[in-house]
């Protein structure tokens, strides 16, 4: 088993805690890692990375090789783009869908956004809106783990015990925020994950988990959703679109789609 | 009891130094090199070792020599070009030699990540006729900063620990051995080898010379420079050296099944060179850093029917840093790429200021102020102020090494030039400018020295800064700058107007000024 990952980011937007967290579960399931970071100029602001190897066979280069990075973990849309060489050929892309404008020729924001989804293997999530729906803008980087957590060779279960010592110190209800929000996250993904693998189009897909409640995300329905978005695909983007706020990822949902 | 321990390649080091019974640490801050001498601050306690940082590299590597000269263990640590700033005592330390075990820990930094060059340190170590270790991961850190600590104190060397950004930046699992007990105090006796007058110094030197057969047999024997002749043909061999010996591996799929020699130990082990080269045809040289090893094997007159191939034929770019990818692109070995930017033209993403950051209102200032001016030069020096080059501020002209700022102004204005404004932050003004200031002051150079003191070394970290507040006016008022001429600026922008004026002022002022433009870092005040 080796699992590779390029996480991308921008200087402070912590890509390092989130380097922490998968870290600690490789290492408690008694596997092997290395994992380089980058440190100073590059971190005020500019782009930076962390290349992530897990294995349970001796790992040779820090440095993950180009086509190679079973994922690429991106807390920045725009950020994706820069490291898609290393992606493999059935790697996969999971981002954050918030983009972070610090530059005068940032692209424009849909293009963005559309270039993402034009991969086979991507998943955009919204870390801010899963942070906020708990009240903790700080738990982002924990969002951003559960989100990519269906792809990995963790389980949310792995990741709580990492989560509990790093926020203990904070009280109980810190805690419990951050492992609701991972919990959220992880079924983000998971629902995502499961439209892509059931052929849902991918700009389908992210027109539908937009416009859900971010704590509703429910991977059991995705089934049933898959169903009513291959069959009138036109027909339930036509509705989502005229939505005005999120609605619940439910059954009755469902229904109205179809 | 062995233990494992999450460790970046620089705090590998500064476990084994703590492990090795050190008990002192010495170092100015420079990435890659910074998170070693931090690892050892915070445990400073736990293993009673003194740890402070020091006001520049030279000033640390004669610290960490004091240290050695009583007897006692020590590490110091530094960037490649602080390297640059110890030459001194670095070169003459090779003479004196040491007493108690020293480690010296230089972390180069190919592809310039955060530096202004890429030098490699080896050539130094050459130079100064010492063993230079060269790991390849983070175990290897350890391991050979524990061997470099004991080869240092038995055969009375500095010795030298040399990575690159890559291992120094980069965590994996060590497993750590059992910690030794510190040195008691055994100055070195009185008697001359440490007085490099002339007379002590050309004995000495001879002795170093003497040392070179053992120190060469060391490396010949190495455990870290693994000769393997077998291999699928005798057709090619390679050579690799520190952490590109990860990459060659990488490419190869894991074994390297051609006959091959790694070097991690230095000096070269010559003897197996040559025995890898008598049995190919044709040699690949892969190193991190400059084309050292290639460039002696090739030497001026090449061997006769060997085929060399590195850097220095193409075979391999000549800048920048080796990646598994760019190793394996020269082999010929790549994995299939699917996938590549779509959105074309990629805008860059550079470092930039903080908003809010102090150094942003003192070249809003600078700019407005000199624009009145035909031809403005505006010299600068290394921290987060030289981002004060991007656009929009486009604020300053130069960067070359710490401390140049000051120096390059007065030798603008002896040219000539007018109006000369330069900008040096606390840290490189304590590291560096001081001698600069003191020699512009002798010759009241009209110029105006903006010393922007944001109370912390920001760049590397936020580390504690040597001088900041009155003692930083003090300081400039003792170097012998007019007191008049001596003027606190705060750069906000509620103050643009008023700052502008006082630029203005001291520009028009015939003579050496100094505003001290002070403000905290903002990252500072969120620790
Ligand atoms: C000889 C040398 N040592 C160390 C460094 C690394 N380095 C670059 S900037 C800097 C400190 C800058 O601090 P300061 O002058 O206070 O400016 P600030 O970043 O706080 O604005 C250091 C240590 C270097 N480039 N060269
Ligand atoms: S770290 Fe401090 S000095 Fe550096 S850019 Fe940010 S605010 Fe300015």
């Amino acid at each position: 088993m080796k699992y590779d990952i390029v996480l991308a980011g921008v200087g402070g937007q912590g890509i390092l805690t989130i380097a922490y967290l998968l870290d600690n579960a490789a290492v408690n399931k008694g596997l092997r890692f290395k994992q380089a970071e980058v440190h100073g100029m590059a971190q005020r602001g500019g782009a930076v990375y962390s290349h992530m190897r897990i294995s349970d066979e001796e790992i040779i280069s820090d440095l993950i090789p180009e086509g190679r990075a079973d994922m690429i973990l991106s807390v920045e849309p725009l950020e994706v783009q820069r490291y898609l060489a290393f992606l493999a050929p059935e790697g996969v892309v999971v981002s954050n869908n918030q983009t972070f404008v610090n530059i005068p020729d940032y692209p424009d924001e849909e293009a963005v956004i559309d270039a993402v989804l034009a991969l086979p293997n991507a998943v955009l999530f919204n870390a801010r809106a899963i942070a906020m729906a708990h009240k903790a803008p700080r738990a982002q980087n924990v969002a951003t783990v559960g989100a990519a957590t269906p792809f990995l060779p963790f389980s949310v279960e792995d990741f709580e015990p990492i989560i509990r010592g790093l926020f203990e110190k904070k009280g109980e209800k810190v805690v419990e925020t951050n492992l609701a929000v991972l919990r959220d996250a992880h079924n983000a993904g998971m629902f995502y994950k499961k439209l892509l693998d059931l052929g849902v189009a991918n700009s389908t897909i992210y027109c539908l988990v937009r416009k859900l409640v971010v704590t509703s995300y429910n991977p059991e329905l995705a089934p049933a959703f898959a169903e009513v978005l291959k069959a009138t695909p036109e027909k339930a983007t036509a509705y989502l679109c005229a939505l005005e706020e999120p609605v619940s990822c439910d059954q009755e949902l469902v229904q109205k789609l179809s | 009891m062995a233990k494992r321990e999450l460790l970046l390649g620089d705090e590998a080091v500064a476990l084994a130094a703590l492990h090795s019974g050190i008990s002192g640490a010495y170092a100015y801050p420079g990435t890659p090199s910074t998170e070693l001498f931090e690892f050892i601050e915070r445990q400073q306690k736990k293993y009673s070792v003194h740890a402070k940082w020091s006001a520049n590299e030279k000033v640390a590597y004669e610290e960490a020599l004091g240290m050695s000269y009583a007897g006692k263990r020590t590490i110091v640590s530094m960037k490649h070009v602080g390297l640059n700033v110890a030459a001194d005592p670095f070169m003459n330390s090779g003479v004196t030699g040491v007493n108690g075990g020293m480690v010296v820990f230089i972390a180069d930094d190919p592809g310039m990540h955060s530096s202004q060059n890429e030098q490699d340190s080896r050539y130094y170590a050459h130079f100064n006729l010492i063993p230079c270790l060269e790991p390849a991961n983070q175990q290897e850190a350890y391991d050979m900063t524990r061997l470099g600590l004991e080869l240092s104190e038995e055969h009375k060397v500095p010795v030298m620990i040399r990575v690159t950004t890559r291992l120094a930046h980069s965590r994996a699992d060590v497993v750590t051995a059992e910690p030794k007990a510190q040195n008691g105090i055994k100055k070195v006796p009185r008697g001359g080898s440490f007085t490099l007058l002339p007379v002590n110094a050309r004995q000495l030197y001879k002795k170093v010379t003497e040392k070179q057969p053992t120190l060469k047999k060391l490396a010949e024997d190495s455990p870290y420079n693994e000769l393997v002749l077998e291999g699928k043909d005798n057709k090619v061999g390679i050579i690799s050296t520190g952490i590109a010996h990860n990459y060659v591996r990488e490419a190869l799929g894991g074994t390297i099944d051609v006959p091959h020699l790694r070097i991690s130990h230095y000096p070269v082990p010559m003897e197996k060179v040559r025995q890898l080269v008598d049995a190919v045809d044709e040699v690949r040289i892969v190193e991190e850093g400059a084309p050292y090893v290639e460039e002696m094997l090739r030497g001026i007159v090449a061997p006769a029917g060997k085929l060399i191939r590195g850097k220095l034929d193409g075979f391999l770019p000549r800048t920048g840093e080796l990646t598994p990818t760019v190793v394996a692109n020269a082999m010929e070995l790549n994995p299939e790429k699917r996938w590549g930017a779509t959105i074309d033209p990629l805008p860059k993403r550079p470092p930039a200021l903080c908003p809010g950051c102090p150094h942003i209102d003192t070249y809003k200032a600078i700019n407005e102020a000199t624009s009145a001016y035909a031809q403005p030069t505006v010299t600068s020096d290394i921290g987060c102020y030289t981002l004060g080059f991007y656009p929009p501020l486009n604020a300053i002209e130069t960067c070359v090494d710490m401390g140049a700022s000051i120096s390059m102004a007065s030798g603008a204005v002896h040219a000539g030039l007018f109006p000369v404004l330069c900008t040096i932050g606390d840290s490189t003004f304590a590291h560096s400018g001081m001698t600069g200031l003191l020699g512009a002051v002798r010759e009241n150079n009209n110029m105006v020295v903006m010393i922007l003191d944001n109370g912390t070394v920001a760049m590397t970290g936020t580390q504690e800064t040597m001088a900041t507040g009155d003692e930083l006016v003090n300081l400039v008022k003792g170097l012998g700058v007019h007191p008049e001429h001596v003027r606190l600026m705060d750069p906000l922008a509620k103050n643009h107007e008023a700052s502008v004026q006082l630029i203005r002022e001291e520009i028009e002022y015939e003579g050496l000024s100094v505003i001290i433009s002070r403000r905290a870092c903002i990252q500072m005040k969120r620790r």
